[in-house]
């Protein structure tokens, strides 16, 4: 990679792109390679994704910079941590947010009860330790000469964000829903996203040896700050192409006909044109294609589709005002016309 | 390949500038990059090389915009910036008939007949970052700019080899002129087309920024109707900032139940004794706010203005109540949240709208249906300029909203010197308003917003 590299920086400039195609050819082609390599990763842990989406995870391995994913609702922003995870053989860590969120559940706890309980056991050996010691002082002096006992690793109760630090190896860490935390949490998160480190008073920092994979999703429930935003790659998912869907469909749900599969996605990709409160998105295309093969379908057929339409389609609204025209939408999918 | 991340570093100085205008560009197309992005993006370019543009532009993509609107704009400009083809017709048609190497001559008169696409492309650009394509804002500028970029390339001395061939009588001489005559046309276009491109590069955002900055202090009564659409823009995103810090979760309050955990993690230092107690907290509700919008003649030049800020306002804070008066209030709150902007102003304008205005009234009936809900936590804002047609202001009752809700805005179109002129009741009002301002430019709607959000 690094020759290539290099050749495309000894080139005659950056305008050579705006030069005609001779150039092109004497690219580096093993950038095209490593993102068909990341591609070719995903899907082996069942992720068929676009060429952007392993740009975005090819970019992120290599800057070391979280990736923040939005877009709606099941269009497998979550699924991708998971398939990075898997292709990087690195474990996964996931923290759900929420609001009221805050360090103790995010980052780590003491495990009060446990220095509790030690205290209460370890008090007679204290008495011990401290024999023959005349003055306070002195017994000051020799219970520092132990250390910090209560305040050490061994009671510390490491939660999802400082354990994807500890990962000797590394992991992969899925801060899910970031836009459900409060504005505090967010700048909290600050931190570790850019220096990979945290600081514990009592301990001192602690720096992960390897920095984790991150990958950050939100769902636009509130606009994140510029802070965070600066600090990651922004990648967006929206829905995917019809044949970027026929793949995926054909590789979660492997059962469905070629045929079936192409009628499942023209409806759907048609269904997402309308006036709808909440698009259908892939993962109810999966779920559909699913109950489609256990009514043993062979063709999408009106009146089957009207059945299964609250599989799609998740409001009563939505329902209603596409039932009209399901005999339009589902005989266009059949003739593979879009409406 | 390295797993370390490529440092800035190592971008050549080659790749550098254009990168740099790159990145001009799209701030000339209103993307916010910040200098921290801007490394970004040269330390992901390191990574991806140059080689595959698809990868190019989904790198850049990922690391220079950071919203949908954003990534749309970036494709605008990456496509116009990074377009290729211009010069490929030039270097098509420039592949010399043997027996002709096309030396001697001018040098532009060389590399036209050489066909060298890459070589023009590169003279091109140098040309036009030495006669500073990118201060380019308007239309009428692109001859010009056209005819200096031509110039540098060295036009000049091409036309006088031109005209040298055709003073030649070799046949030779002749056809070299012809084919130098139809690539310096070829090149004209080629000029003109990758200034044009520019210029949509450009000069866009800047006319819109210029655009912007004129509306945002112009008077609200001196506005077009024309500009409706960009102000709903321009108010939108102000609204938006002022609902960010309005919603910014304050600390939470005592709830009154014990929290164990933290309680005896607290008196671990006392041997598990409970000396000293903590207790769970609980977040204090978002602030409520109640606008009340004058929608009556006397400010008709700057109703649907204010109409169009208590809709931005009401897309921006959930839980916003929203009434509109002339002679009577009414609650428009489900009118703003049913419709679409032009359609709830104009339902609304319909309603209650362009009335001869009587505040008491209104007041009144704000008194008997929305008093009982104002509290210690609500915000009333009132959009008007207080003329009254000389009723009876009811100035008493707006001393009770003050005394129930944590404060009164008044944010009044007419500059304070009018205030208490003839109808005007301003005066009266403004002991119990706990800000009373003049409002008739975003520029003060926005300070006197922010002043208010601050001093919490």
């Amino acid at each position: 990679m690094s020759t290539g590299r290099g050749r495309a920086w000894a080139g005659p400039c950056f305008t050579s792109l705006s030069g005609p195609h001779d150039v092109m050819n004497d690219l580096d082609l093993s950038t095209r390679a490593a993102i068909d390599a990341v591609i070719a990763g995903l899907a082996t842990a069942g992720y068929i994704c676009s060429r952007q989406i392993a740009t975005a995870v090819f970019l992120a391995q290599h800057l070391q910079k979280p990736i923040l994913v939005e877009g709606p609702a099941g269009v497998g922003k979550t699924e991708l941590a998971k398939a990075s995870s898997a292709l990087l053989g690195l474990p996964l860590i996931r923290m759900q947010c929420y609001e009221g969120l805050d360090e103790a559940k995010a980052l780590y706890e003491w495990k009060y009860a446990k220095q509790l309980l030690y205290t209460q056991i370890l008090r007679d050996r204290l008495g011990e330790e401290l024999n023959g010691v005349r003055s306070l002082s002195a017994a000051i002096k020799r219970l520092q000469g132990t250390g910090d006992i209560f305040f050490s690793e061994q009671f510390l109760e490491p939660r999802p964000l400082l354990r994807a630090l500890q990962q000797p190896r590394g992991a992969v860490l899925l801060v899910d829903e970031v836009d459900k935390s409060d504005q505090e949490f967010e700048a909290f998160l600050l931190e570790i996203l850019s220096d990979y480190q945290v600081t514990v008073p009592e301990i001192g920092t602690i720096r992960a040896p390897v920095p984790p994979f991150v990958v950050l999703t939100s769902n636009s429930a509130r606009d994140l700050g510029d802070a965070l935003k600066r600090r990651c790659l922004h990648l967006h998912i929206g829905f995917p192409e019809p044949r970027l869907e026929e793949r995926i469909i054909a590789v979660k749900v492997p059962g469905v006909s070629a045929m079936l599969r192409r009628q499942i996605v023209a409806l759907v990709q048609e269904l997402r044109r309308q006036d709808l409160r909440k698009l259908p998105s892939v993962s109810e295309t999966i779920d559909w294609a699913r109950a489609l093969l256990l009514l043993h379908a062979e063709h999408l057929e009106a009146e089957m589709v009207r059945e299964t339409l609250n599989v799609l389609l998740k409001f009563e609204g939505d329902v209603k005002a596409v039932e009209s025209k399901l005999p339009a939408l589902t005989e266009a999918a059949r003739r593979g016309v879009a409406v | 390949m390295s797993g370390s991340a490529a440092s800035p570093r190592h971008a050549a100085p080659a790749l550098a500038a254009p990168l740099l205008r790159f990145i001009q560009a799209l701030r000339d197309s209103g993307l916010r990059v910040s200098v921290a992005e801007s490394i970004d993006a040269f330390a992901a370019v390191a990574v991806t090389g140059l080689g595959d543009r698809e990868a190019l532009k989904d790198a850049l993509g990922l690391v220079l915009a950071k919203t949908s609107a954003e990534k749309a704009a970036f494709a605008a400009c990456f496509d116009l910036f990074f377009t290729r083809d211009v010069l490929a017709p030039l270097a098509a048609a420039g592949t010399p008939p043997a027996g002709d190497n096309g030396d001697g001559g001018s040098a532009l008169g060389r590399m036209l007949l050489a066909g060298d696409g890459t070589a023009l492309a590169a003279a091109m650009e140098a040309a036009a970052n030495g006669v500073g394509i990118s201060e380019i804002s308007f239309f009428t500028q692109t001859n010009i700019y056209g005819r200096r970029i031509l110039d540098a390339l060295g036009l000049e001395a091409l036309d006088r080899e031109i005209e040298a061939l055709r003073r030649d009588a070799g046949s030779a001489a002749a056809s070299r002129a012809d084919r130098l005559e139809a690539q310096r046309t070829r090149l004209r276009d080629a000029v003109r087309d990758f200034v044009r491109r520019q210029l949509a590069l450009h000069a866009d955002g800047k006319t819109r920024a210029m655009r912007e900055e004129f509306l945002s202090t112009a008077r609200l009564t001196n506005l077009d109707r024309s500009d409706f659409q960009r102000m709903h823009a321009l108010v939108r995103v102000l609204a938006k900032r002022l609902a960010a810090k309005h919603a910014l979760v304050r600390r939470r309050a005592r709830r009154g139940q014990l929290d164990l955990r933290r309680t005896l993690r607290q008196n671990m230092a006392t041997d598990g004794m409970l000396f000293r107690t903590s207790w769970k907290r609980q977040k204090i509700e978002r602030p409520k706010v109640m606008a009340l919008c004058d929608v009556s003649g006397s400010v008709a030049s700057v109703a649907r203005f204010l109409l169009l800020f208590l809709y931005s306002m009401h897309e921006a804070m959930a839980g916003l109540r929203a009434f509109a008066f002339s002679d009577r209030l009414v609650e428009v709150s489900e009118l703003l949240e049913r419709h679409e902007i032009e359609p709830a102003i104009a339902a609304i304008l319909r309603e209650v709208g362009f009335g001869s205005s009587d505040y008491g009234r209104s007041l009144e009936d704000f008194e008997r249906s929305a008093l009982p809900l104002v509290d210690r936590q609500t915000s009333v804002i009132v959009l008007g300029d207080g003329r009254s047609n000389y009723t009876n202001p009811r100035a008493d009752i707006l001393e009770a909203i003050q005394k129930r809700c944590k404060r009164v805005i008044w944010l009044n179109p007419e500059p304070p010197s009018l205030w208490g002129s003839g109808d005007s009741e301003m005066l009266r009002y403004r002991p119990y308003c706990h800000y009373a301002g003049h409002c008739n430019s975003l520029r003060h709607l926005e300070r006197a917003m922010t002043d208010l959000l601050e001093a919490r």
